[in-house]
């Protein structure tokens, strides 16, 4: 039907081209369009203008800095003295612990959603993990830093002195053997503030996967049961594989998340500037946190070395960020135009 | 594959020949026994914990206990199972109990964190003058008998309505544009929103120091703050409103261009107001992200402890700044503050939430009764109009023979 409507309708009718189906728009209708543009086009040089003037701020400092700026592990801006070569990993390791401790929780939350909440709980459960997105990070943060840092000693001691062997388990010059050992080196670490975080992506995450899940059609489910499958079957064999592209993409929104959490992870942790591994260990940092410390700023040239740092912190997300919208975007076939 | 589905005596029904009602049969396939094997595993996994905790392991806290009680409860249940199952329903039960268990550690620990707030925040919420005074008169060293946060409140409140005049009319006619439009241009704007909807909130901040305050000059104030929680949110309320405009169905807007309404009036009368549960939502979840967020005030906004009620000029700090602030002082008092603050910020972003599912939360298209009785009345009004006018121009018509 569709080819035919479009091909000419004889051959004896000549020369006859296909009709124009455009419409002399109306003047309303030009302003409209053009408010619209208007509106579409502020909101990308607003989106655009934040790397441009983050840039323009920062170019006095990478001047200065150079190649530096990538392999400096200090911040001394004032000594010219500066650079991301700690911040970024650490920034990393505390996302990376976050999102370790997150996906699999969030993916428990989600399946029990979609697949074993009894149908009269799912509305409420769904209103409490979209809720909990909304719950400030410093909420997180107080909580982190009032609560979970004076709790979290034992359970670190335990870890580093069972699995201390493991790599970034481990502390070092922690003193188990003394009974007036100093326990606050397990405090402020890399390992809080990832658990933190994880708090703060979970919600976020989980979202994403159930809606991924529930999208899981049910003639395949039904065709799993059919087939003998236990509920584990049918999830591994058709809501887990349906949900991938969901699993990854909320991952990575929740890595970008986390990449970019200042205020609760600068509540939480005791910053360092040389980059440690030891996850447990007191002293992290993440260039969040130095933005959170340092935005009060002191002269012009360590604010304009905040904005080099910034400008890091932007492009490391947008990248994550870039990629999460893809991947999420490829897996909600039909939705997009 | 026996094993989900137990045989079970067969149901009365009118095909049984007894008579009398039909029974509906249930076909859940949890039987007594699955219940004892649980209940079993649970009782033995918490006593050979206990016994481990008191005999063999000596010094465990109540966290080892917990960890070493839940281990053994799911050994145990596998083996009982694997008594009177095959593998894939040992699988089965296991995964059965690990995602209950996920899902219980999960939501328990979200909203211990949330409880937590609110039961140290129980301090400084017992004197009324918390909610009424500024931090004016009061030293980090008085009591919480004096000094508040009404300042922050205000502040909070005249940020957030500063962003929302900006983001409300660019972010819905972002995603008015996005869905209006043809071409290669809406589609670059879609990919750039999307991956801005997790822009960090400090680097949004830190945008409005290097333009507004740094460039153009303008002090720390509630108008820079509103203008950074504004970019923050830009995006979030764009992505939101975008996706659920383009859940309108096309055949109302195809209707409306067919009856000869221009792009404009169809947008305006046909497709916005369809979707307007959903931007509601939109709206107000992007606010309470927008309204909790520090870093974005942290530069901007600047701190002060009296009521400014001047965006344009002197510092205005908010809620979560206020709270970020106190938190960082070493005095009982003020952490008590911090917490009373963040259980007012909590209280916020709550109410924000419950408007948004009580006003939105619908599919496009889809009316609550009330909004169904405005409609049907604005139909009877236009009826009696379309009648009017026929019986003007019928009578205008008579005239003119007559």
């Amino acid at each position: 039907m569709a080819a035919a409507a479009t091909e000419p309708p004889s051959p004896s009718g000549g020369s006859e081209s296909a009709r124009r189906v455009k419409s002399a728009a109306g003047g309303a209708d030009q302003a409209f369009q053009l408010s619209l543009r208007a509106a579409g086009l502020a909101v990308l040089i607003i989106m655009g203008g934040i790397g441009l003037f983050l840039f323009f701020r920062a170019s006095p400092a990478l001047a200065v800095a150079g190649f530096k700026f990538l392999t400096t592990q200090a911040w001394e801006p004032d000594a010219h003295n500066f650079g991301v070569a700690a911040l970024i990993p650490l920034t990393v390791l505390i996302a990376g612990v976050a999102v370790t401790f997150a996906v699999p929780l969030a993916t428990g939350v989600a399946l029990y959603i979609s697949e074993y909440a009894p149908r009269r709980l799912r509305r409420g459960l769904i209103n409490i993990v979209d809720l909990m997105a909304a719950v400030p990070g410093v909420v997180f943060g107080l909580w982190g830093l009032y609560f979970l840092n004076p709790h979290i000693i034992p359970l670190a001691r335990w870890i580093s002195s069972t699995f201390g062997w493991l790599p970034l388990l481990g502390v070092h010059d922690a003193d188990t053997d003394n009974p007036f050992e100093n326990l606050t080196i397990y405090e402020s670490s890399t390992f809080a503030a990832g658990i933190v975080v994880s708090l703060v992506i979970m919600p976020t995450i989980c979202s994403v996967m159930r809606e991924s899940f529930a999208q899981a059609p049910v003639g395949e489910r039904e065709g799993a049961y059919a087939l003998g499958a236990t509920r584990w079957g049918m999830i591994r064999s058709v809501v887990l594989p349906f949900g991938r592209g969901g699993m990854i993409g909320g991952t990575m929104l929740g890595l970008g998340r986390a990449l970019g959490e200042a205020i609760a992870v600068y509540m939480v942790i005791t910053q360092v500037f040389r980059f440690q591994p030891e996850i447990l260990r007191s002293g992290t940092n993440s260039v969040g946190a130095l933005l959170a410390n340092r935005a009060g700023g002191s002269g012009p040239f360590a604010v304009s070395a905040l904005f080099a740092a910034a400008l890091a912190l932007f492009g490391l997300t947008l990248v994550v960020n870039f990629g999460a919208a893809q991947i999420v975007a490829r897996t909600r076939s039909g939705q997009t135009s | 594959m026996t094993t989900t589905i137990p045989p079970q005596a067969p149901a009365r029904t009118a095909f049984g020949g007894t008579g009398g009602p039909e029974i509906r049969r249930v076909t859940s396939a949890r039987t007594r026994a699955d219940v004892v094997v649980l209940l079993g595993a649970g009782a033995a996994g918490l006593s050979l914990a206990a016994l481990l905790a008191t005999r063999v392991i000596p010094a465990v806290n109540l966290g080892g206990f917990v960890v070493i009680a839940y281990v053994l409860f799911l050994v145990l249940y596998g083996v009982l199972v694997s008594l009177d199952q095959d593998g894939r329903a040992v699988r089965d039960r296991l995964a059965t109990v690990t995602v209950h268990s996920i899902a219980v550690l999960a939501l328990c620990a979200l909203l211990f964190v949330v409880g937590f707030t609110f039961w140290r925040g129980r301090e400084a919420l017992g004197h009324l003058n918390f909610f009424t005074s500024d931090m004016r008169l009061a030293g980090p060293l008085d009591p919480l008998t004096v000094g508040g946060i009404v300042h922050a409140m205000v502040g909070t409140l005249i940020e957030i309505t500063i962003a929302l005049l900006i983001t409300v009319p660019l972010g819905l006619g972002c995603a008015m544009y996005l869905n209006e439009a043809k071409g290669a241009l809406p589609k670059f704007v879609r990919t750039v929103v999307e991956a801005m909807t997790a822009l960090p909130s400090i680097v949004a901040g830190l945008f409005i120091y290097a333009s507004v305050i740094l460039t153009f000059g303008l002090t720390r104030s509630g108008l820079a703050a509103g203008l950074a929680i504004g970019v923050m949110i830009l995006p979030i309320i764009s992505r939101a409103s975008d996706v659920v405009i383009r859940l309108v169905p096309g055949s109302l807007r195809e209707a409306s261009l067919a009856m000869g309404a221009s792009q404009w009036r169809t947008a305006l009368h046909v497709v916005l107001p369809t979707a307007r549960s959903g931007l509601t939502t939109a709206v107000l979840l992007g606010t309470a992200r927008g309204v909790g967020e520090v870093s974005p005030v942290l530069t901007t906004a600047g701190f002060a402890s009296a009521v400014n009620l001047n965006p344009t000029a002197g510092p205005m700090p908010s809620l979560p700044l206020v709270t970020f602030v106190f938190a960082s002082s070493p005095e009982h008092t003020m952490i008590a503050r911090a917490f009373g603050a963040a259980v007012a910020l909590l209280a916020l972003v709550f109410v924000l939430f419950a408007l948004a599912r009580v006003l939105g939360g619908r599919p496009a298209g889809e009316l609550s009764p009330r909004a169904m009785r405005n409609r049907a009345r604005e139909s009877q009004r236009d009826l009696a109009r379309f009648n009017a006018r026929q019986q003007a121009a019928a009578q205008m018509g008579a005239g003119h023979e007559g």
